[in-house]
């Protein structure tokens, strides 16, 4: 029954990884950037969920709507300032200022804010304890799995329904044809940062809810190691995202509950290089060869 | 190895990508000195074919040679240095190096002095750079590219690029020599001097060379014989003068011209 | 001709830095010196030689690795070990700390380099961080509280240290080996085509370069009291990265020079953590947008002295050679 309960922590965890990498794989899948910032998207939306929750006195779907919103638009910012202007630069540079912006958003935040952590108000979603078949669940473990999933239906509905999903596909499957055939290349581009950082937004104000504890540089390590797990899923590809987020939280939940706590950051890394050197293209990914 | 095996066998070689056979069943044989051209409208699989031979890809079927030697499965580095190299379509200089430097990069299998000799800079390191560099500079005076020695690869005009990065490939010392489109992008006079600078290499080195290109002139003026690629197969084989009436071959380029 | 005058030049060089040692020696020995400024002082020869390590595996060989401050953490926890616990000599604890960072560079680089761009930078990334909690989980050198080192990293051995990498790479840089090098990152495919084993250059790139960020690692662990895994995360290897970037991918004095504007930036910004990363980032940011080469390009200093003469001829990259 221990196991049973890890597994649903695993996948509570698993959940906030697989929203914020759905926001790498999109952007990746678009633009071929691997950008570093959306970790940080996703420290500003638990921030902006804090004090929505806090401040403007909220409640947990008002505040995950606001966040989203507000992050969403945050993303288009970065995205508009920052590697617009480098579209057709290398691919160096675009990683080289993809650290920058991570780094200026983590640090800049610090400079006006201060360092100091905040914890979320308790009792923003009930947390009472629901017996399931003998296993005890937590309330809020079922409420953010539901969102999250919620969440990924949405984005399966924007991405394959909407003309603004068909768009995306089209972008990312070939820019310069897109653009032929009369896609604006750019529009597209922000509505994906856009998508992206509201759904790394919601993954940071469920963080909060979750964990309590925030901070500004809480976005470097989930932020990582949602890359880990786009790349695990295959990068670009939505569904992978999503279900490399939720084994990547089952494991590192298992290897906590061997004992190992210690090394569950270890684990994410080892995952991630295992799956480089082995399945680069990761579990949906097809294989892709550079055209000489 | 007897003189009488082929330089070059390809036997029943293909590639599968997914699905998608891209060249398949592909026997061609090519003997030392000759100068074949490979023909095919887009998409026919020539430069695929030129991959499979550099080891750039795996052959999924079949088997290469070259010298009777079977050549499956090598890595790229190892089949130049087994004797073939090749120029690419979209030119690949090492742009940021210098001209002679180009060269100097396809010498450099050749090299005798060790990483250990050039950092403690023995006098071996010096004898191994110094004969390297005059080797170099002589060979680039036969291109009449010596006057370009110092400058970026990436500042020469385009027609030199070509030219350099024929001379690169020659460079490594191949027994045979794969040119993809070299006349690509170039005007009719540029064309002309790269006919005289084929002619050239044939003459100077001891050389066989395999050729794709979509200049039919150039094709049918200068190659021994025509291999023709489409779908990824071959459709005819011949010299210029029975491809140019091959039935076949009338039908695969319909709509383009067979001049 | 050129054999003797840019012999000269090089003479000229090693005269001038060890004229320049000379100075520094003379101030420190006299204690004209407090102790900031002689430390800012062993930071920059030590910020050098990881620029210049980095430098070599990014700027000339085009890997983007970006974990090497896990090499800083071999070289320094090896040193460390050696020094402290086994009581051998400064010396051989330096050797070894660059020693054991290079059979860690052979055995993360052999892997990980048949990795490209993107993929490639974020698994040196995954292998910083697997180092630096492996360190955490060793009880030997003192987990997450770290390990006493005594401070033995003195001014001489900064430079000594400082000298034999720029000599070094420099060397390797100007000769076939280095122009393999470069020809990957040109152009791997190419490279491939012209006969160059890809994969031994890039893992001997490697390797030598994390020997030196272990070096490196032995003079830094030696010049604090005290070594901790949080010294070596992934910040510190962004630190190294930005000094070959602002730099000029492919420039080694490029390199040399961010190492030693942005150490003086952040000695002086000490205090002021953010206000220096912030700063950091701007710049990174700014340059990539509007000035993606770095300071330098792919031109080294010296180049700017001799314009003239490289339309002479003669190899304009290796000042060793006479022209035929």
């Amino acid at each position: 029954m221990e196991l049973i309960q890890q597994l649903i922590n695993g996948i509570s965890l698993g959940s906030i990884y697989a929203l914020i990498a759905l926001g790498y794989t999109m952007v990746y899948g678009i633009v071929k950037l691997i950008n570093f910032a959306h970790g940080d998207v996703f420290m500003v939306g638990a921030f902006v969920g804090f004090y929505s929750i806090t401040l403007l006195d909220l409640s947990f779907f008002p505040a995950l709507l606001l966040t989203m919103a507000v992050t969403a638009i945050f993303g288009v910012i970065i995205e508009r300032i920052a590697y617009k202007p480098l579209r057709n630069a290398t691919r160096i540079a675009a990683l080289i200022t993809a650290i920058g912006v991570s780094l200026l958003i983590e640090y800049g935040f610090i400079y006006f804010r201060g360092a100091q952590p905040e914890a979320y108000p308790s009792g923003v979603l009930p947390t009472e304890k629901i017996s399931i078949l003998g296993v005890s669940i937590n309330s809020q473990s079922i409420f953010i799995l539901c969102t999250s999933v919620v969440l990924m239906i949405i984005l399966q509905f924007v991405v394959h329904k909407t003309k603004i999903g068909k768009a995306m596909r089209a972008v990312s499957f070939d820019a310069e044809a897109a653009k032929l055939m009369g896609i604006n290349v750019n529009n597209t581009i922000s509505a994906t940062f856009a998508i992206g950082s509201a759904l790394a937004g919601a993954a940071g104000v469920i963080f909060g809810t979750y964990y309590s504890k925030i901070e500004p540089l809480m976005g470097i390590i989930p932020g990582l190691k949602a890359f880990v797990a786009a790349v695990l899923g295959g990068i670009g590809i939505i569904p992978g995202a999503m279900v490399g987020g939720l084994l990547l939280g089952v494991v590192e939940s298992l290897v906590s509950a061997a004992g190992y706590s210690l090394w569950r950051d270890a684990v994410a890394f080892i995952v991630l290089i295992l799956i480089l050197i082995f399945l680069p293209s990761g579990l949906f990914g097809k294989n892709r060869r550079e055209k000489v | 190895m007897t003189t009488n095996t082929p330089l070059l066998k390809v036997d029943n070689a293909g590639i599968q990508f997914g699905g998608l056979k891209a060249v398949q069943g592909v026997n061609v044989e090519l003997d030392r000195g000759e100068l074949v051209g490979l023909i095919g409208p887009n998409g026919a699989g020539k430069t695929t074919f030129f991959n499979l031979l550099t080891g750039v890809y795996v052959p999924t079927e079949g088997s290469i040679s070259l010298n009777g030697e079977k050549l499956n499965k090598q890595a790229p580095y190892k089949i130049t240095r087994k004797g073939i190299s090749r120029t690419f379509q979209n030119i690949r200089l090492f742009s940021e190096l210098s001209v002679i430097d180009n060269v100097k990069v396809a010498y450099h299998s050749l090299a005798k002095h060790s990483i250990a000799s050039s950092i403690f800079r023995v006098p071996g390191h010096f004898s191994g750079e110094t004969e390297m560099h005059e080797k170099a500079v002589e060979f680039l005076k036969i291109f009449n590219l010596d006057r370009f020695m110092n400058e970026k690869a990436k500042n020469l005009p385009y027609g030199q690029q070509r030219r350099l990065e024929i001379a690169r490939a020659l460079a490594a010392n191949p027994k045979l020599l794969l040119l993809d489109e070299p006349a690509a992008g170039m005007n009719p006079q540029e064309t002309q001097e790269l006919m005289k600078l084929i002619a050239l290499i044939r003459e100077k080195f001891d050389l066989t060379v395999l050729l794709i290109e979509h200049d039919m002139a150039l094709v049918m003026g200068v190659c021994d014989r025509i291999y023709v690629l489409d779908h990824g197969q071959l459709i005819a084989q011949g010299t210029p003068a029975e491809i140019r009436n091959d039935p076949k071959v009338i039908e695969a380029y319909l709509g383009e011209e067979v001049s | 001709m050129t054999i003797l005058k840019s012999a000269k030049g090089f003479w000229l060089s090693i005269l001038l830095s060890i004229i320049l040692f000379a100075i520094i020696q003379f101030l420190i020995i006299g204690e004209y010196l407090n102790g900031f400024y002689i430390n800012t002082i062993f930071f920059m020869g030590i910020n050098i030689i990881l620029a210049v390590s980095l430098h070599l595996i990014i700027g000339i060989t085009g890997q983007f690795s970006i974990g090497h401050a896990g090499f800083l953490a071999v070289g320094a926890y090896a040193s460390a070990v050696v020094s402290m616990k086994l009581g051998l000599p400064f010396p051989l604890a330096i050797i070894m700390g660059g020693l054991v960072a290079a059979i860690a560079g052979l055995v993360i680089g052999i892997p990980s380099l048949r990795l490209k761009g993107d993929y490639l930078a974020i698994a040196t990334l995954g292998f910083g961080e697997i180092v630096r909690i492996v360190f955490l989980n060793i009880d030997y050198v003192g987990g997450a509280s770290g390990l006493q080192v005594s401070h033995l990293t003195t001014w001489p051995w900064v430079f000594v240290c400082m000298m034999i990498t720029l000599l070094v790479i420099r060397n390797f840089t100007n000769s076939t080996h280095g122009r393999a090098c470069i020809s990957i990152r040109e152009d791997e495919t190419a490279a491939d085509a012209m006969g160059i084993n890809t994969t031994y250059y890039k893992v001997v790139a490697f390797v030598i370069g994390s020997f030196f960020a272990g070096i490196a690692g032995s003079l830094y662990a030696h010049n604090f009291y005290i070594i901790q895994p949080s010294n070596f995360g992934f910040l510190k290897s962004f630190d190294i990265l930005i000094y070959v970037v602002l730099g000029g991918l492919g420039s080694m004095s490029g390199a040399v020079v961010a190492a030693i504007l942005l150490t003086i930036i952040s000695t002086f910004l000490q205090d002021f953590p953010e206000t220096r990363m912030v700063i950091y980032s701007i710049l990174l940011i700014v340059m990539m947008i509007y000035r993606p080469q770095g300071l330098m390009g792919t031109r080294e200093i010296t180049s700017f002295f001799k314009k003239k003469k490289s339309v002479e001829g003669g190899p304009k990259d290796d000042n060793q050679h006479t022209v035929a």
